[in-house]
């Protein structure tokens, strides 16, 4: 094959690639567009200019994301370690961690919000730690599959050519568990970004504050934070898949 | 030398398949000594056992004097070759990366581990240029047990520990496998410990067979020729199966043989005196009148016939 012929291939395959990449943003812009159509046809409501301008949204889209992230930081700081001590730990300790964090996904989120007011009073705190609580099953979970994943003839050789636990760890096993870690970090993301509009109901700011004050009155408020929202979680899982990328061996992705 | 004194591995509870009792026995330096029993008989426990993979409950396992147990594990097990049945490459690093893979943790300069990776993929016939770049899932299953091999020689270490390396190959690309590991041997030299249940591979490879029944005992501990001539005991006997003497054959090469001297014309049936007697059998089997002529290139060397084979045989 000629060189010529190989670099056309490479070129396609990037062009291509390319495509993909920017096929989130692309799809996000279109929807807001779209939604800014239907907006149109809405009609406005007394409500409407105490709420649509850029301060009141600029101040809840930042509580939004300080929400979101600082949540979804400490689900992955905690999470992720958390989780690969489970899978290559004691079994009772495996068992007790799995029953908080499914009971944190079974209740619902507003119920665990209005526990933790119930404990910690109203604000950003209580409603961050509801969103830690709430968003951690799915990153231990996907740690843990991950980690246990690993062929064990894999860790048996990296073993027995004497690489120590935790440099079997480090360089064998959490690699080969990257994609699936990263898949559960993604659903955490998207679900905390979501649930994060729940922090209304106990003070904690967010777009959540921007659609509760258009309820029953104003379907343009309404659109406008649910939209916002919406696009947030899209372009936040978008932008965490190019880290995935750029991370997560090739070929082991899944 | 590697030497198992008195060594036992008792598990708890049970004391089935994989418990070692009592295992004396000398692995003497540059030879290859096989580990052959039924599955369950403790072979691949009494291997891991000498890179401390599993530890003895009792007995000593030294190499060339010295207790294993002095040395840190994963130093010492830095230091031994270990190939296993499912090879175990990573998948997410090159060929190249996962020869290197011992050299790294040694900390060697780049330099020398990249001259040293080139050296292994042209020992075991993987042209770096073609391979070093590609990921073990881009190899056939018979390249992956190389490059398991190469990755296993990189730090050239004294002594490979293999695991039914080739148990899970089809048998064409095991019986090439088998080849180059013996031509390899050549070269390298190494004190190799290889596990398999395959008797054939067993008396193929080794300089030296230990037949294994269950709890490691040592049935018998011989080079393979006297193994197949002179059975010690029963159990190795039925281990051994039938047809032990036409197996025998394979391992006794023609220039070893007394050969009859030609009696005015040479039989048409031509075997390369470079074949053993095995291959002497089955020409004597084609041959009409059942002489054949051992050529040594365009010379006769000599006639075999049933009688011949016999004789050398015994």
């Amino acid at each position: 094959m000629s060189v010529a012929a190989v670099t056309a291939r490479g070129t396609r395959r990037l062009s291509l690639s390319w495509l993909r990449l920017f096929a989130v943003p692309a799809a996000v812009g279109i929807g807001i567009a779209a939604s800014f159509g239907v907006f149109q046809t809405l009609a406005p409501g007394p409500a409407d200019s105490g709420v649509l301008n850029s301060t009141f949204l600029e101040s809840r889209f930042v509580g939004h994301l300080a929400l979101s992230f600082i949540s979804f930081g400490i689900v992955a700081l905690v999470g992720v370690p958390l989780g690969v001590l489970i899978a290559i730990g004691a079994r009772p300790f495996r068992v007790l961690v799995f029953l908080l964090a499914n009971l944190g996904q079974a209740v619902p989120g507003i119920g665990i919000l209005v526990l933790l007011y119930a404990w910690l009073g109203l604000g950003a705190e209580p409603t961050i730690i509801g969103l830690v609580i709430f968003g951690l099953l799915p990153v231990l979970r996907n740690t843990v599959a991950g980690i246990n994943g690993v062929d064990p003839a894999v860790i048996e050789s990296a073993r027995g050519m004497g690489m120590t636990r935790l440099q079997a760890l480090l360089s064998v096993e959490i690699p080969l568990a990257s994609a699936l870690i990263f898949a559960g970090l993604r659903t955490t993301l998207v679900l905390v970004i979501g649930t994060a509009t729940l922090g209304n109901f106990i003070g904690g700011g967010g777009l959540g504050d921007v659609i509760a004050s258009g309820i029953n009155r104003s379907d343009r408020i309404v659109l406008v934070g649910a939209v916002m929202v919406a696009a947030l979680a899209l372009l936040a899982d978008w932008a965490l898949s190019l880290v995935e990328r750029a991370v997560v061996p090739k070929r082991i992705s899944a | 030398m590697i030497t198992f004194d008195h060594v036992s591995k008792h598990y708890a509870g049970h004391d089935g398949p994989g418990a070692v009792h009592d295992l004396s026995l000398e692995i003497p330096s540059g030879e290859i000594v096989v580990f052959v029993g039924p599955s369950g008989c403790g072979k691949t426990t009494s291997l891991k056992m000498i890179n401390r993979l599993i530890e003895p409950t009792s007995g000593t396992i030294s190499i060339d004097g010295e207790d294993t147990r002095k040395r840190d594990p994963n130093e010492l097990r830095r230091s031994i070759g270990y190939v296993i049945q499912a090879i175990g490459l990573f998948p997410h690093r090159t060929v190249a990366e996962n020869v290197a893979t011992v050299p790294h943790l040694d900390h060697w300069d780049k330099q020398r581990i990249d001259t040293r990776v080139n050296e292994l993929l042209e020992l075991i016939g993987l042209p770096p240029r073609d391979y070093a770049k590609r990921l073990p899932a881009e190899l056939s299953g018979g390249e992956r047990q190389r490059v398991g091999v190469a990755r296993a020689l990189a730090v050239d270490p004294n002594i490979m520990l293999m695991d039914e390396p080739f148990g899970a190959i089809d048998p064409i690309a095991r019986e090439r496998l088998q080849n180059e590991l013996l031509r390899l041997q050549q070269v390298v030299r190494k004190t190799i410990v290889f596990v398999t249940h395959d008797i054939d591979e067993a008396v193929k490879l080794g300089d030296r067979v230990a037949l294994l029944s269950a709890g490691a005992k040592v049935e018998q501990y011989a080079p393979p020729a006297e193994l197949l001539a002179r059975p010690a005991t029963p159990a190795v006997t039925a281990f051994l199966g039938e047809a032990r003497l036409v197996r025998r054959l394979a391992l006794i090469h023609l220039r070893d043989v007394r050969l009859q001297p030609v009696n005015g014309s040479a039989p048409k049936t031509t075997v390369a005196i470079g074949g053993t007697l095995r291959d002497a059998l089955d020409a004597v089997l084609r041959s009409p009148d059942g002489t054949v002529a051992v050529v040594d290139g365009d010379r006769v060397a000599g006639v075999v016939d049933g009688t011949v084979i016999r004789l050398a045989s015994q």
